[in-house]
C-alpha cells in the first residue's frame, strides 16, 4: 500500500514538475584548471606590472635625485614625466592587494587621495615622520607628490622656489626625497616577494575565504568597487555627498590626468577579467574563461560577454569626459554621474552575477548556512 | 473515536528514548554554544553591528551589550542541565528562553535549525524527560518506567514534519528541472578530495543529489517508524548529514539531526545507550542511592494536550501561508522563513540607497559598509523586509544629522537560482511611505520567470 502510492506520488510529480523542462543537457567532462588561471594571473600579469611598476619607480628615484641634486626647470619637468609614468602603471598595479601588499598596506601607502596638506606641511616642518605610519597615509604616495610638483604653488616658479630660495628648501627636498624613496623600498619590497610568494599564491587553489582566487576576486570588486567606481568618479562627481566634491579628484593639482588615470584603471581591470598578459595581447585563463566553463554546465546567459560590454560601455561614457575630472564637475558634472552609472551597472553584474556564477563568498562571513 | 483517541493518550511506554534524547539534546546545545563562543560569534554578529534587524513585532529584542555572553551562559548551562537531568521543567524552560531571545536578537542570522531547535525546546518543556536516568530522579528518589507513549511520539512526529516539509518544499521546478542551486553550489566544491574535479562538475550528479534529496526528505521518516527499514533507514541519515556537513557550512545541525533520530529506535536500543552512561558512571565511581520504582502520573494532561494540539496544527499550517501572498515566493520570501525551506535558492544582490531631500533634489548615496557589516549586507540585499527596515534606520540616523524631508530610494538588483539579475526593488516608490507589515509588499517588482510547485 505504502509502496503503491509512493509511486504513483513520484510519477505525479515527475510529469508535474518536468513538463516543461528547458534542459539542453550535455554531458560535461572537461573540468576547468584553476591553477592555470592563478598561473596566468600571477606569472603574465601581477608579476610583470610589479616589475613595470618597479622600473618606474625606480627611475622616479633617478629624477629624483637628480632634482635634488640642482633643482632646476628642467630637472623638475624630468621628475614629473617619471611621476606620470609610475602613476600611470601603479593604475594595473593597486587591485592585487594580496601577499606582501596586503600586509603592508601597499596600496594605502601609495595612493590614498586627496592627500592631506596640514599632514604633509606638519611633517616637512617637524622633519620627524614615520612615512609607514597609518596616520601618514594621506601624507605619502602619489597624491603627495602630486602636490609636492605640482601643488605647492600657482606656476613652476613659485614652485621651484620651495625647494630653492625657501628658508625651508632643504626640508621640502628632503621631504620629497623620503617619499620616492620610501615608494621605490616599498615597491621593491612587494616585487621581490612574488619570486616566493608567487608559487604559495599558485598551490593554494582551493575554494576557501583564504584560498587565492577567492580572496584576487575580492580584491577586484572591492577595487572596482571602491577605488575606481566610487573614489575616481563617484564621489568627487558627489554621488556620496550632497554637492560634488570636485577638489576628490585623483591627481588634484596636476589637474589634467584624472582621465588618464581612470582610463588606465578600468582597462587594467578588464585586461584582468579577460586574463589578458600585461602589455600583450595574448589571453590566458582568467575570470572570463571561468565564467564560461559554468556556463556550459548552467546553460545561462553568457555573462562574460555582458560584463565586457558593460566595461566598453563605461568606457565610452568616460571618454566623453574632459581630462580634467575637476573641470567635468565644474563644466556639466551630469556626464560625470552618467558614467558613474554606467560603472555601476558593471558593479552589479560582477557583484551579483558572477559572484552568484563563482560562488565566491564576498568576505570573511564564516557563519552556518542550512 | 474519542475513546480511541483517550485510550491512545493514556497509553504507557518506556521512557529510555526520551532521557537518552534529553541527554544527547542538552549535550548538543551545549557544545553548540561553546563552539558559537569560541568562533567569537557572540562578538562579530551580535556585539559589533551598530544596528540590528528585528523580527515584525519583537523589536524590542535586542543584544545587550556585554550582557549578551552573560545570555550565552545562561543558555549553555541550562542545557548542560537538560542534559543532566537536574531541575529538569525550569532547565528547559530557561533553556527555551534564552535560546529564543537570543535568535531574535538580529533575524541576520536566521537558519531554519535555529527555529527548529526553538520550537523543539517549547514542546520539551511539557514533557517528562527527567522522568528516568535523570539526575532529579536521584534527588527525588524515585524513579519512573512508564510515562505515555504520545510524549516521545510528538517529538517524531516533529522531525516528521521537519523532514517531510522540507521535502515538500523541492517539489519545484528549479530544484527537480534545473538542480537549482545545486548546479552552482557544487561545481564550486572542486577542491573536495576524490569527487571535487569529477562528479561534483557533472550535470547528471547535480541531478540526482537534487532528486535523491527530495526522496529522502519526503520519506525517510517514514522508514525510521517501521522496525525493518529503521536500520537502513538510520545508516542513511547518518550518511545523509555528514555528507551534506562536508558539502556545506552548516555547522552543529547535522549532528544534531542524526542524535535526535535515535528517538525512533526502541527502548532495548536506548537501555544499551544508557548502560553505557551507567558504566562511565561506575568508572567515576558515582553510586546512586537505591530508587524506588513508580508509575508516571501526567499532571494537567488535560491542558497541555490542547496546547500542544494547537501547536502542532500552527506547524503544519505556517509552512503553507505562502499561499496567501501573490508573488513568487523564493523572489519576495513572502512567508518564506520558520516553514523548512532549507538550501533551496542561491540569492545574490546588491542595493544601494538613495538618500534624497524632496524639497532642494539634493541626494546622495549611502555606504553601506557604514552601517552594516558584510554578512548584514548580503542578508539585506536580497530581503525585502530588511530593505524597509534598513532604509528607517538611515532616515533617523541621516534626520538626526540634519537632514530634512527625507525620501529615501533604492537601486536593488537580485539574481536567484543562476538566473541573470533583475531590478529587486521599484526605484521610484519612497520606502519612507511603506510601512511593514504581513501584507503583500507591492514594491517589489514582479519575478520575470516562473517556478512552479508547492
Amino acid at each position: 500500500m505504502l509502496k503503491k502510492a509512493f509511486l504513483i506520488f513520484t510519477i505525479t510529480v515527475l510529469a508535474m514538475a518536468c513538463s516543461t523542462s528547458d534542459e539542453s543537457s550535455g554531458g560535461v567532462t572537461d573540468n576547468f584548471d584553476r591553477t592555470a588561471m592563478l598561473t596566468n594571473w600571477a606569472d603574465n600579469i601581477i608579476v610583470p606590472v610589479y616589475e613595470d611598476l618597479n622600473i618606474a619607480v625606480t627611475n622616479m628615484v633617478t629624477e629624483k635625485d637628480n632634482f635634488v641634486n640642482a633643482p632646476t626647470q628642467a630637472n623638475l619637468d624630468s621628475f614629473r614625466t617619471a611621476w606620470y609614468n609610475a602613476y600611470k602603471i601603479w593604475q594595473s598595479a593597486e587591485m592585487f592587494n594580496i601577499g606582501r601588499a596586503e600586509e603592508i598596506n601597499f596600496g594605502y601607502q601609495m595612493n590614498i587621495y586627496p592627500t592631506n596638506i596640514t599632514d604633509i606641511q606638519n611633517n616637512i616642518q617637524s622633519q620627524n615622520y614615520d612615512l609607514a605610519n597609518v596616520n601618514n597615509n594621506d601624507a605619502v604616495g602619489f597624491p603627495a607628490l602630486d602636490y609636492m610638483l605640482y601643488g605647492l604653488a600657482d606656476n613652476d616658479m613659485d614652485i621651484l622656489s620651495f625647494y630653492t630660495s625657501n628658508a625651508d628648501a632643504a626640508k621640502y627636498l628632503a621631504y620629497v626625497s623620503d617619499l620616492v624613496n620610501q615608494m621605490e623600498s616599498l615597491t621593491q619590497d612587494v616585487t621581490q616577494s612574488w619570486a616566493t610568494y608567487g608559487q604559495t599564491f599558485i598551490d593554494n587553489a582551493n575554494n576557501t575565504a583564504t584560498g587565492s582566487i577567492n580572496k584576487l576576486i575580492n580584491d577586484f570588486m572591492f577595487y572596482y568597487e571602491k577605488g575606481l567606481r566610487a573614489n575616481k568618479i563617484g564621489i568627487p562627481a558627489g554621488n556620496f555627498s550632497t554637492t560634488p566634491l570636485p577638489d576628490k579628484v585623483e591627481a588634484y593639482y596636476r589637474n589634467d590626468i584624472s582621465k588618464m588615470l581612470a582610463t588606465e584603471a578600468l582597462t587594467a581591470m578588464k585586461d584582468f577579467f579577460n586574463g589578458k598578459h600585461y602589455n600583450s595581447t595574448t589571453t590566458g585563463e582568467s575570470l572570463s574563461s571561468y565564467l564560461d566553463y559554468l556556463n556550459t554546465i548552467k546553460n545561462g546567459e553568457d555573462l562574460s560577454v555582458l560584463i565586457n560590454n558593460q566595461f566598453d560601455t563605461a568606457q565610452s561614457k568616460i571618454n566623453t569626459l574632459d581630462d580634467s575630472f575637476a573641470d567635468q564637475i565644474a563644466m556639466d558634472n551630469t556626464k560625470m554621474t552618467e558614467a558613474y552609472d554606467a560603472l555601476q551597472m558593471a558593479v552589479v553584474l560582477l557583484k551579483v552575477d558572477m559572484l552568484q556564477a563563482l560562488n565566491v563568498s564576498v568576505d570573511y562571513v564564516d557563519a552556518d548556512g542550512d | 473515536m474519542l475513546i480511541k483517541l483517550t485510550s491512545y493518550f493514556n497509553k504507557q511506554t518506556h521512557p529510555a528514548p526520551l532521557a537518552v534524547f534529553r541527554i544527547g539534546f542538552g549535550l548538543m546545545m551545549l557544545a553548540s554554544i561553546i563552539r558559537f563562543w569560541s568562533y567569537g560569534w557572540i562578538e562579530k554578529l551580535y556585539l559589533e553591528p551598530q544596528f540590528h534587524f528585528s523580527y515584525y513585532g519583537f523589536e524590542w529584542v535586542k543584544p545587550i551589550g556585554n550582557y549578551t555572553y552573560l545570555l550565552f551562559v545562561i543558555c549553555g548551562l541550562s542545557a548542560l542541565f537538560v542534559a543532566l537531568g537536574l531541575k529538569y521543567r525550569i532547565a528547559i524552560i530557561t533553556f527555551f528562553i534564552s535560546f529564543t531571545y537570543i535568535e531574535f536578537m538580529d533575524k541576520t542570522t536566521y537558519l531554519n535549525h535555529y527555529y527548529f531547535i526553538s520550537i523543539l525546546s517549547f514542546l520539551m518543556c511539557f514533557l517528562p524527560a527527567n522522568a528516568y536516568f535523570s539526575l532529579d530522579a536521584i534527588i527525588r528518589k524515585k524513579q519512573y518506567h512508564q510515562i505515555p507513549k504520545w510524549t516521545i511520539n510528538s517529538i517524531k512526529l516533529l522531525l516528521g514534519i521537519v523532514y517531510v516539509y522540507a521535502g515538500l518544499a523541492k517539489i519545484n521546478s528549479d530544484w527537480l528541472c534545473k538542480a537549482m542551486p545545486l548546479k552552482i553550489w557544487l561545481p564550486s566544491k572542486y577542491d573536495l578530495p576524490f569527487l571535487g574535479e569529477n562528479v561534483m562538475q557533472q550535470e547528471w550528479f547535480h541531478m540526482a543529489m537534487s532528486w535523491s534529496g527530495m526522496l529522502y526528505d519526503l520519506t525517510i521518516p517514514f522508514f525510521m517508524l517501521y522496525k525493518r527499514t529503521r536500520g537502513f533507514a538510520f545508516a542513511l541519515i547518518v550518511f545523509f548529514h555528514v555528507f551534506t556537513r562536508v558539502l556545506f557550512p552548516i555547522g552543529m545541525f547535522p549532528y544534531v539531526m542524526i542524535v535526535a533520530t535515535l528517538i525512533f529506535f526502541d527502548a532495548a536500543v536506548h537501555e544499551r545507550i544508557l548502560n553505557g552512561f551507567r558504566k562511565l558512571c561506575n568508572v567515576l565511581k558515582l553510586k546512586a542511592s537505591t530508587i524506588e520504582i513508580s508509575n508516571y502520573k501526567f499532571q494537567n494532561q488535560k491542558i497541555i494536550l490542547p496546547i500542544l494540539g494547537l501547536f502542532f496544527t500552527i506547524q503544519l499550517l505556517l509552512p503553507f501561508r505562502y499561499l496567501l501572498y501573490p508573488n513568487e515566493l523564493f523572489w519576495t520570501e513572502e512567508g518564506y522563513r520558520f516553514s523548512w525551506r532549507v538550501m533551496l535558492m542561491e540569492k545574490a544582490g546588491y542595493t544601494e540607497f538613495k538618500v534624497v531631500d524632496a524639497v532642494s533634489g539634493h541626494s546622495f548615496s549611502v555606504n553601506n559598509s557604514d552601517f552594516l557589516t558584510p554578512f548584514q549586507e548580503k542578508q539585506m540585499s536580497t530581503q525585502p523586509d530588511f530593505i524597509l527596515e534598513y532604509a528607517k534606520y538611515l532616515e533617523q540616523h541621516f534626520a538626526a544629522q540634519g537632514h530634512k524631508n527625507i525620501e529615501i530610494y533604492v537601486d536593488s538588483f537580485v539574481a536567484l537560482n543562476g538566473r541573470s539579475s533583475e531590478r529587486y526593488i521599484d526605484p521610484k516608490v519612497d520606502l519612507l511611505k511603506q510601512t511593514e507589515s504581513f501584507k503583500p509588499k507591492n514594491w517589489i517588482l514582479p519575478f520575470k520567470d516562473d517556478i512552479k510547485g508547492l
